[in-house]
């Protein structure tokens, strides 16, 4: 088969055309949020969100609300639950998160087996990238639109915040507000990723792509840059690979990113090592 | 006209069950340099923390620039300690400076490349020709002086600076300690923490020297007196080791 063949071959479907646009959609807006997480050391904090957005998604399955809003409100209220158990009980962060995150999680599989409603956790988990229908399309792009556009207008004060919180909010910003919004952004882009890589493998195009960003990058419009090309390469030819193997495209898109990490990482290091060598033999 | 820099009343501030600050009064006026003064845990970030409404008093009030700190906030410069922000961020002098324009120049607009204000902070603090240069590449010294810079660019009128002396060389200190000379000559309030008691006092108006309660107030020559130092210290050693810098300083 020609090379050009393998490469059109999957789109002559109807579902893995909508698969690639959504898969690529979500590649773009977790790869952007990304930079911020992994700049920040929200890694953990982005895992709990995830996670956290399963009680959510299963309690509005059960009273046949939208997803989004069960998923919104559930991202929203762990993030500050962290925030509120890390302050109130003097443990540290990272146990917060811990906290946090096994708990609402253990609630979402409490709600779905009680109520067993109508969605695959398994599928929510993981991605069903097969069953991307035009609505859940629509979802996702608007959705990634919406976050992308808000990001892109709050970027000077999102990086202030994130990177000086105290001359944030000192210099008069709505550090507090500028929370919130990230946290609604970053459970939004968990509900944008539901169908092609399940809200727990989002997490690793929410770190990742970031995280190959910051190996290379002189300037932080060079990590942005870099880390959307991870992520969208990270969705393309993992949605291929998921379609060529017939294997899960949660399982593939998360492995090609983290693929992506590792190479650039070695090139890093070679590069590096290359410049530095005749240096140190002079 | 402006008289008061900044002003505690039986300022309390209480974590848990930790008393960081309790009945903290002083007053420095406009246009002074003041130096708050004190052993690690005395309170001293607690007190500037205060002072820009990041941490709520238990009791007591703290007035900026004769407002209430929530209608001073914009007009006073934090210099933040260097565990306070996060170094992982690629950004360069120049986008650190920049932040200081952010809130004058509002929402959905960018800072442009040759603002000004930016290009004269950077001017000032030494930093033109490194300001394409990444933050975290810089000495410590220089770090300082890009945060200053901020401040320079965000035309504040209250400089507080928390440590900003930790970690950096005698070179880096006079011109940080220059600069900040400067601004107070041309108005601005400077207050400033350090623990580091082999600093340069000479050019402060006042110190404080904060033991969580005032231990004393005034200018360096009456504060820095050998009781105080161990009152504050809490250790003989540190008074003598002070008795010698007085004596350099030409003080006794």
């Amino acid at each position: 088969m020609e090379l050009i063949q393998i490469l059109l071959e999957p789109f002559g479907y109807e579902f893995m055309r909508m698969a690639l646009l959504t898969a690529v959609t979500v590649g773009i807006v977790a790869s952007t949020l990304s930079v911020i997480v992994v700049l920040r050391g929200w890694s953990l904090l982005g895992d709990a969100i995830s996670h956290s957005v399963l009680p959510g998604l299963a309690a509005a399955a059960a009273l046949n609300l939208p997803l989004t809003l069960g998923g919104a409100v559930a991202g929203i209220t762990a993030s500050l639950l962290v925030g509120i158990v890390e302050s109130k009980t003097r443990v540290r962060n990272d146990t917060a998160i811990g906290i946090v995150l096994t708990g609402t999680f253990a609630l979402g599989l409490v709600i779905i087996s009680k109520f067993r409603p109508a969605v695959d956790i398994f599928h929510i988990l993981f991605g069903n990238v097969l069953a991307v229908s035009y609505e859940d399309f629509l979802t996702t792009v608007l959705l990634s639109a919406a976050v992308i556009a808000f990001f892109a207008a709050l970027l000077k004060e999102i990086v202030a915040y994130t990177f000086d919180p105290i001359f944030a909010y000192v210099v008069g910003l709505p550090s507090s507000t500028l929370h919130l919004v990230l946290m609604l952004m970053i459970s939004l882009a968990v509900i944008a990723a539901l169908q092609t890589v399940g809200i727990i493998l989002i997490i690793a195009l929410l770190i990742t792509p970031g995280a190959a960003g910051q190996l290379v990058a002189k300037n932080l419009r060079q990590m942005f840059l870099i880390s959307i090309a991870v992520g969208v390469t990270s969705a393309i030819v993992g949605l291929y690979l998921s379609f060529y193997f017939a294997v899960s495209s949660g399982g593939t898109i998360a492995l090609t990113a983290t693929a992506l990490f590792f190479a650039i990482s070695i090139v890093r290091k070679m590069t590096f090592s290359g410049r530095r060598a005749p240096q140190a033999f002079r | 006209m402006l008289t008061e820099g900044l002003r505690a009343e039986n300022l309390t501030v209480v974590y848990e069950r930790v008393v960081a600050l309790e009945d903290v009064s002083f007053s420095v006026s406009h246009g002074s340099m003041t130096a708050v003064v004190g052993p690690n845990g005395a309170g001293k970030s607690s007190l500037l923390k205060a002072a820009v409404g990041l941490v709520k008093p238990f009791r007591g009030r703290v007035t900026v620039l004769g407002d209430t700190v929530e209608k001073a906030r914009g007009r006073i410069a934090y210099v933040p300690q260097r565990e306070d922000v996060y170094w992982d961020y690629p950004l360069t002098v120049w986008d650190v400076v920049a932040m200081g324009r952010f809130k004058a120049v509002g929402y959905l607009k960018t800072v442009g490349k040759n603002d000004e204000k930016v290009l004269k902070a950077l001017e000032r603090t030494g930093l033109t020709s490194l300001m394409d240069r990444k933050i975290s590449e810089l000495s410590g010294g220089q770090q300082q002086r890009v945060f200053l810079a901020r401040a320079i660019a965000q035309e504040a009128e209250l400089y507080l600076l928390d440590e900003p002396l930790k970690g950096i060389d005698a070179e880096s200190e006079d011109k940080l300690l220059i600069l900040l000379h400067e601004l107070k000559q041309e108005g601005k309030t400077i207050v400033m923490s350090t623990h580091d008691l082999s600093s340069t006092f000479e050019l402060f108006e006042n110190i404080l020297l904060l033991r969580n309660r005032v231990v004393a107030f005034g200018p360096p020559e009456k504060v820095l007196t050998s009781e105080n130092l161990s009152a504050a210290y809490g250790s003989d050693r540190v008074a003598m080791h002070f008795a010698d810098v007085r004596r350099v300083a030409g003080w006794s």
